[in-house]
């Protein structure tokens, strides 16, 4: 396991393997949430750095997915949901009364497990986030396109055929497609729920190079299956279990050296 | 049962000869129903030769061959039946002849044909050409050589009578209606004399003398046309038929193919295209055409956005429970119910309740008489938009149940708000869903005649929806519907054997215009499809 490990790369030398000391962007806050009556989330605390990976790992139905949908409220749109505790994001709770759920979503984009494209245009797929904030002139929005499809490393591929169907890409362009729309709107925060699971390994390769890239700008949240491409892509690593959060920290401290007995038995194949 | 046959149960085979069986036995319907349109309907235009009948004590009878049968009970005798027309002379259109009293037939190359604006066909041998009681051709020849030259300026003179009848005498019948009008809206206030009054009634002076002067130059017309034409027909009678009437004069023993061709087409352009003769037994049907394409027209109209909005509601915004579900079940039944009773409900609610409302707010002045609280083309469309709304509303819910849930995520995680979902991305990716439920009601809205008939279908309206007067569109006039025409025509008409070939040129017609709409909204589903690549939703 160790050998794989030290695939990690551009781990912050600054950040201490006990816990998170950079700069957050998002701060989660003794977060619980239930569906019903069931439990999903139970009491999560932790910050997530500005310009950083940050990946949750855990085996299915441990709640990351859910804990990562609470951070631009796509779990509002699930009926009987209830939350307590608080989540900010640039220092403003993101349930604050006088805060327009669009307005959060517009700061925090998302990139979805299945690729989503519309059943538009290319063009349209990424234009469709700016016409959203009133972006109108052709020249604007041309240029947001170029712009956002050269940094989803995707421009190169499509900009021949952006009046064409975005279904008529392949699953890999699809799921870049999806990133060039989400960061269309330049976001603070770019959330990604698996983005790799439908993918084929050249494909999940570029999409995380692209990780690494957009990292410079953007604050990245990950949700993976896959515990190699949490080691690979992330600088912290939180692992989620029954709800609970474990442990996190620096991702080659989280996998050399865990502290948790559970931790340890999960990276260590033993469950899950 | 044996192992074998077990064997074969369980090779399927079995059920894939019944499902196949199956198919293959409606298809062999829908072509049998098909084939017997088609043969029925598409020779009626075609000019067939004209036989005459010699028979054994010395008679001739000349016809059209319609068919040939056994005589019931004839001991293996058969008899055929002939078209003679001529009604005016003999009273029947048709004369059933047992062949064992023919003793020659032969196609006489001088018969002619003539169908003319009343009375039906005319079938005999031309005598003479006259013009003012003088004889200007005789002969069959020179009579025929004489009437190919007349008629084309007879055909124009018929033309400009017409003109003038539906033209400027309608006109100046609009304009003193709307005088009259006016002057009973005055009454209405109390006012009976006066400036206004006076005004309204010099108009209608004026219009008077227009009227006086068009009739004066009508009978000028009718008066100059003096020519006519002596038939001999078989038994001995002569008509004498004044050239204004005949429409057109074919000789078809002596036709070759390629003039019966011409001929052929020249017919049924005709039919599509011109208006109904005698009770809608002869010529065209162009009224009922337009009448109904225009009705599923404002149908589709009417249906598709009621239809979308309440499958909207339904599916993206009410709260999914017992509620929604026992609504979306009478929906479904909706569909179901009697096509007759949405017609009792158009006539209950549209006619008397809510046109009679109209009537008494806008159009007090020409009551008695109703406007719009009869039947109309309006209130047909909209009868039949309520029975079609559960066909659109179930194919929409259908499309909007089948677009992935990540697709509305996707806007909504953009920052879009949930109009803008629905609008952008939602409307769009159903599109092709809508299309096809609005197929679906057209298909089922131009073939319905039971409504129709209680709401604002009529025999022969005088007039189409759409014309050249002021607004334009009429939509509180009744109509003619192809649906209904053929009940009319097959089983209402005095003359039901001379018009049965019209019932399934009718019919023909009728599918060919559902099958055209049909491609049309198919076409256009298609489109949208390729554009946004979807799968068959």
């Amino acid at each position: 396991m160790s050998t794989r490990i030290h695939v990690a790369a551009n781990l912050n030398p600054q950040a201490s393997a006990a816990g998170i000391m950079e700069m957050p962007m998002v701060e989660i806050d003794h977060v619980s949430l239930w569906y019903g009556e069931k439990q999903a989330l139970k009491d999560i605390s932790m910050s997530v750095p500005k310009h950083r990976v940050t990946a949750y790992i855990g085996p299915s139905g441990c709640g990351k997915t859910t804990l990562l949908r609470c951070l631009n409220r796509m779990n509002d749109l699930v009926d009987g949901v209830r939350m307590s505790g608080q989540i900010r994001i640039g220092g403003v709770d993101i349930h604050d009364p006088t805060l327009d759920v669009t307005e959060l979503r517009k700061r925090v984009g998302m990139v979805f497990q299945k690729s989503n494209p519309f059943p538009k245009s290319i063009f349209e797929n990424v234009a469709y986030g700016p016409r959203i904030l009133g972006v109108g002139g052709r020249n604007d929005l041309e240029a947001v396109v170029e712009r956002s499809l050269r940094g989803a490393a995707l421009w190169d591929e499509v900009d021949d055929r952006l009046n064409e169907s975005a279904l008529g890409l392949s699953g890999g362009q699809q799921q870049r497609l999806c990133i060039a729309r989400a960061i269309a709107v330049e976001p603070d925060v770019l959330l990604m729920d698996e983005p790799c699971s439908a993918l084929d390994p050249i494909a999940t390769a570029k999409v995380e190079e692209l990780m690494l890239e957009l990292k410079n700008s953007y604050t990245i949240v990950i949700v993976t299956h896959n515990m190699q491409q949490a080691a690979r892509v992330s600088d912290y690593t939180g692992f989620m279990l029954l709800g609970e959060l474990v442990e996190v920290g620096v991702t080659r401290g989280l996998f050399t050296n865990p502290h948790d007995k559970r931790t340890e038995d999960y990276i260590t194949g033993r469950f899950g | 049962m044996s192992s074998r046959a077990r064997q074969l149960w369980h090779s399927g085979e079995p059920f894939i000869w019944l499902t196949g069986g199956a198919l293959a036995f409606a298809l062999v319907l829908v072509l049998g129903l098909l084939g017997l349109i088609v043969a029925n309907g598409l020779g009626f235009f075609w000019p067939s030769d004209v036989v005459r009948l010699t028979l054994t004590d010395g008679r001739t009878v000349s016809g059209l061959l319609v068919e040939r049968e056994a005589i019931p009970e004839g001991a293996g005798r058969n008899r055929v039946k002939l078209k003679v027309a001529n009604r005016d002379l003999y009273g029947a259109d048709f004369q059933w002849v047992d062949e064992a009293v023919i003793a020659r037939r032969d196609h006489p190359r001088d018969v002619v044909v003539m169908e003319r604006t009343e009375w039906g066909l005319l079938i005999g041998t031309i005598k003479e050409v006259r013009d003012g009681g003088r004889i200007v051709a005789s002969g069959a020849e020179q009579g025929l050589a004489e009437l190919e030259r007349r008629l084309p300026g007879v055909a124009l003179a018929r033309r400009e009578i017409k003109r003038i009848e539906k033209g400027e005498v309608g006109a100046i019948n609009h304009a003193q209606e709307k005088i009259r009008l006016g002057l009973r809206r005055l009454s209405l206030r109390g006012v009976t004399s006066g400036p206004a009054v006076d005004s309204l009634q010099r108009e209608m002076a004026v219009l008077q003398a227009q009227y006086t002067a068009e009739e004066a130059r009508l009978v000028d017309l009718r008066g100059r046309q003096t020519a006519s034409v002596v038939v001999a027909a078989d038994g001995g009678r002569e008509k004498d038929l004044p050239l204004l009437q005949v429409l057109r004069v074919d000789s078809p023993n002596a036709m070759s193919l390629a003039a019966k061709s011409v001929r052929y087409l020249a017919r049924v352009l005709e039919f599509v295209w011109s208006d109904p003769r005698e009770s809608n037994t002869e010529g065209g049907v162009f009224p009922a055409i337009f009448g109904t394409v225009m009705m599923v027209l404002i149908m589709s109209v009417m249906v598709a956005p009621l239809g979308v909005l309440a499958a909207f509601y339904l599916r993206e915004y009410a709260r999914q429970g017992t509620f929604v579900s026992a609504v979306r079940i009478a929906v479904n039944n909706l569909a179901g119910v009697p096509s007759i009773v949405f017609g009792v409900f158009g006539v209950g609610f549209f006619i008397y309740f809510v046109g009679g409302t109209i009537d008494r707010l806008f159009f007090s002045e020409s009551l008695p008489s109703p406007t719009f609280g009869t039947g109309g083309i309006l209130w047909a469309s909209l009868t039949l938009a309520l029975l079609t709304v559960p066909v659109v509303i179930v194919a929409t819910e259908e499309g909007l149940a089948a677009i992935p849930r990540g697709m509305r995520e996707a806007s909504l995680a953009l920052g879009a708000t949930k109009l803008e979902t629905t609008l952008r991305v939602v409307l769009p990716a159903v599109m092709p869903s809508i299309l096809t439920g609005l197929i679906l009601a057209m298909a089922r809205a131009a073939g319905e005649v039971a409504p129709l008939m209680i709401t604002g279908v009529v025999k022969l309206a005088p007039a189409l929806p759409v014309d050249g007067f002021w607004p334009f569109v009429h939509l509180d006039r009744k109509f003619m519907h192809l649906g209904f025409h053929i009940y009319d025509v097959g089983f209402q008409s005095p003359n039901v054997d001379a018009a049965r070939p019209m019932v399934f040129v009718t019919t023909l017609l009728l599918l060919a215009i559902v099958v055209l709409l049909n491609l049309f909204a198919i076409g256009l589903r298609n489109r949208l499809r390729r554009k946004y690549a979807m799968s068959a939703v």
